[in-house]
């Protein structure tokens, strides 16, 4: 148990540092290496829930696919993060303001927070009970089942992520050289090669 | 599970869904040259076939399907054939300037179609889940479509400008979302319906700040005042058939979104909400009414129009009766109606084959283009509302219900903005007219913009004579809606 315990406070310690220096460290790039640590460490939170897969699917898409492309994408880009900054300090108190009257008004809802009485009844509890089934197929009984309206407009999100990300960035420039296999299966020796005589001391 | 039912209702989504993959095939694997024409031209077959199938086959009785997920009934019947029409409508005018400006490529007619399953999505929304989902679907691939000019620097900006913004009100769609469900515990309309109905619960602070992020994210969505800073941008950079596509479909999707979640889940939470409403529409009637006037750009201009008929479009949602119900549907058929009208004749400024978009390059059109003259009139009275036009219709339907649920500040603050409104519409009536010709627009106008100019201006300045098919389908829509169980 107390190992639990302090296993919740330094993942969820490294967790929120982790968070501050990503927006707190100057250099673009250790911000994204930031923010890989801030996921194994959510991660880690989540296998001590008992949402393993969660955890592993956070690891695999947010760590393996999402932080490395960000920081491909920041490093292939030359973005000038100081130029990027410069209106900040004029923006501040403006911000600040908003974000004062915002926290504020959480605040107040967050204090005044009721959950209905009716909604127990209602929230019928969608999951199969969790010592019965492992996470993985309890997901995968929803996501096919009562919630495959969802899954496939997800689908559908993506496909037209995909489209767009081709339609904006992929050019058909002049003059690119393709490799044609037929062709070089085709090609014959005499296509290629030519003998020539070269007499001494000359050169060609 | 999924059942044979749960297909039926979703049907036309899925039928259009799979088209949008075929084309993709079709656009690749046929000749470079035609791809565009092929799928845009079987884009509209399929817009058609199911534009179809809503007007004389689908019952309009309510069925709920996918666990609950997926709602059609009347209500959605209605706005989906307006959507769909938009949709074949902006697809036919836009073809010439496709080709044109350099956006001739055949993905353009695939994103509109997905754009499209997005808004009937939207529309058949009966969970917050399925709401968001259709939300972002529409969303996105109209963010593609605005930026689809890329090697304009406008057009990306536009793309960008959207996105950015876009994203951040889906946030706070999101937040709302999430506090409703973390009120509630379900995120399903009926459910929420049945907890909210005046009686079973009180709504407490959590659900009215939760209801109001999402209606803050909605009204981004149909950009109502104070979220409208996107609009004269966007539609002035995106190209001027994906403005005039954002001006109908979309809006008219987000305006059914917008009714069906206050009436539908929160119908007996209407006072909390109410106020809310009253103030983003008389922002959006006032706002749209005097920043109109300072333009110069035609395109900018309609987005300020835009913004100001969303202002009377939420009035009939204020009054929150069956009758401002049935005004608001009234009122965006003919909104769609003379839009694409207008923005046929936008398409048509054209000098030496280079698209114009200001406002003064309209002088004289009267002596080269007597018809395009004719039709801008027509289509600048009735966004005015003047009658007999269509328009008038629209706005007079919506004022009586708010006068039937005494609202009468309402009212009288829509009236006094559609007048101050009226300068600008019939400033460009006076600058087409009386003012001398400068550049001559292109002769001939094609094809396809002269039959919609022409079907879209008989349609507004005849409508007055047989109304009878749109006000008895409309009351049936906004029956449907209102009799739900709840």
């Amino acid at each position: 148990m107390i190992i639990q315990a302090l296993a919740f406070y330094l993942f969820a310690f490294v967790a929120v540092a982790a968070g501050v220096l990503v927006i707190a460290s100057r250099n673009p790039v250790h911000s994204v290496l930031f923010l890989i640590l801030a996921f194994f460490n959510s991660a880690g939170l989540f296998v001590l829930m008992g949402a393993e897969f969660l955890a592993m699917i956070l690891v695999i898409v947010y760590v393996g696919a999402v932080a490395v492309l960000f920081l491909f994408v920041v490093m292939m880009l030359d973005i000038n993060f100081v130029e990027l900054r410069s209106g900040f300090a004029q923006y501040l108190p403006v911000g600040a303001l908003v974000g004062l009257i915002l926290l504020a008004e959480l605040l107040v809802v967050g204090s005044g927070w009721v959950v209905i009485p009716q909604a127990e009844s209602v929230a019928a509890a969608p999951i199969p009970p969790i010592d019965q089934v492992t996470n993985t197929e309890a997901i995968g009984r929803l996501i096919y089942t009562k919630y495959v309206y969802l899954f496939q407009a997800a689908g559908l999100v993506l496909l037209v992520a995909m489209v767009g990300a081709i339609v904006l960035t992929l050019r058909s420039r002049a003059g690119v050289r393709k490799q044609r296999i037929g062709d070089q299966v085709a090609r014959r020796p005499d296509d290629a090669i030519e003998v020539v005589k070269v007499t001494t001391g000359s050169g060609i | 599970m999924v059942t044979t039912p749960d297909l039926l209702a979703a049907g036309p989504e899925i039928f259009l869904a799979v088209m949008g993959m075929v084309l993709m095939m079709i656009g690749v694997f046929s000749p470079e040259k035609r791809a565009l024409g092929i799928v845009s031209g079987l884009t509209v077959a399929s817009f058609a076939v199911v534009l179809a199938y809503y007007l004389f086959m689908a019952s309009g009785e309510r069925s709920v399907a996918f666990a609950g997920l997926f709602v059609t009934d009347a209500f959605a019947i209605f706005m989906k054939a307006l959507v769909l029409l938009g949709g074949i409508l902006v697809l036919l005018m836009g073809d010439s300037f496709v080709r044109r400006e350099g956006m001739a490529r055949f993905e353009f007619p695939i994103l509109v179609i997905y754009a499209t399953v997005g808004m009937m999505m939207m529309i058949s929304a009966n969970d917050l889940i399925s709401l968001y989902m259709g939300l972002e679907l529409q969303s996105l691939s109209l963010y593609v479509i605005a930026a689809i000019q890329r090697d304009r620097i406008r057009s990306s900006e536009a793309g960008l400008k959207y996105f950015v913004l876009g994203a951040l009100s889906s946030g706070l769609l999101l937040y709302g979302c999430s506090m409703i469900y973390g009120f509630a515990g379900t995120t399903q309309f009926e459910a929420l319906a049945g907890l909210f109905d005046g009686k079973s619960a009180e709504a407490s602070a959590g659900l009215v700040v939760g209801i109001v992020f999402l209606s803050a994210g909605l009204a981004f969505k149909v950009s109502a005042v104070p979220f409208h800073m996107w609009t004269p941008d966007v539609y002035e950079g995106a190209p001027t058939p994906v403005t005039a596509f954002f001006a109908v479909a979309p809006k008219v999707a987000a305006i059914a979104l917008f009714l069906r979640v206050m009436l539908e889940p929160f119908g007996g939470l209407i006072e909390e909400w109410r106020q809310v409403i009253v103030l983003i529409s008389v922002a959006s009637m006032v706002l749209g009414a005097f920043a109109a006037i300072a333009q110069n750009n035609i395109k900018r201009l309609m987005a300020y129009s835009s913004i100001g008929h969303v202002g009377y479009a939420l009035i009939g949602l204020a009054a929150g009766s069956e009758e401002g119900l049935r005004g608001v549907l009234i009122y965006m058929a003919i909104y769609l109606v003379m839009n694409v009208g207008a923005f046929a004749c936008i398409l048509s400024m054209k000098v030496n084959d280079r698209m114009v978009e200001n406002i003064d390059d309209l002088a004289g059109t009267a002596k080269s283009h007597p018809m395009m003259a004719l039709g801008i009139l027509i289509f600048m009275f009735s966004l005015a509302g003047i009658p007999p036009m269509a328009g008038f219709f629209g706005k007079f339907f919506i004022f009586m219900s708010a006068i039937e649920a005494e609202l009468y500040t309402l009212a009288v603050i829509g009236v006094v903005s559609s007048v101050v409104g009226a300068y600008y519409y019939l400033r460009i009536v006076k600058i087409v007219f009386f003012d001398d010709l400068m550049e001559m627009f292109d002769k001939p106008i094609d094809r396809p913009l002269r039959v919609i100019m022409a079907a879209t201006g008989i349609v507004t300045i005849l409508f007055f004579i047989w109304p009878s098919p749109l006000l008895e389908s409309a009351s049936v829509a906004a029956a449907a809606l209102f009799a739900t169980p709840g």
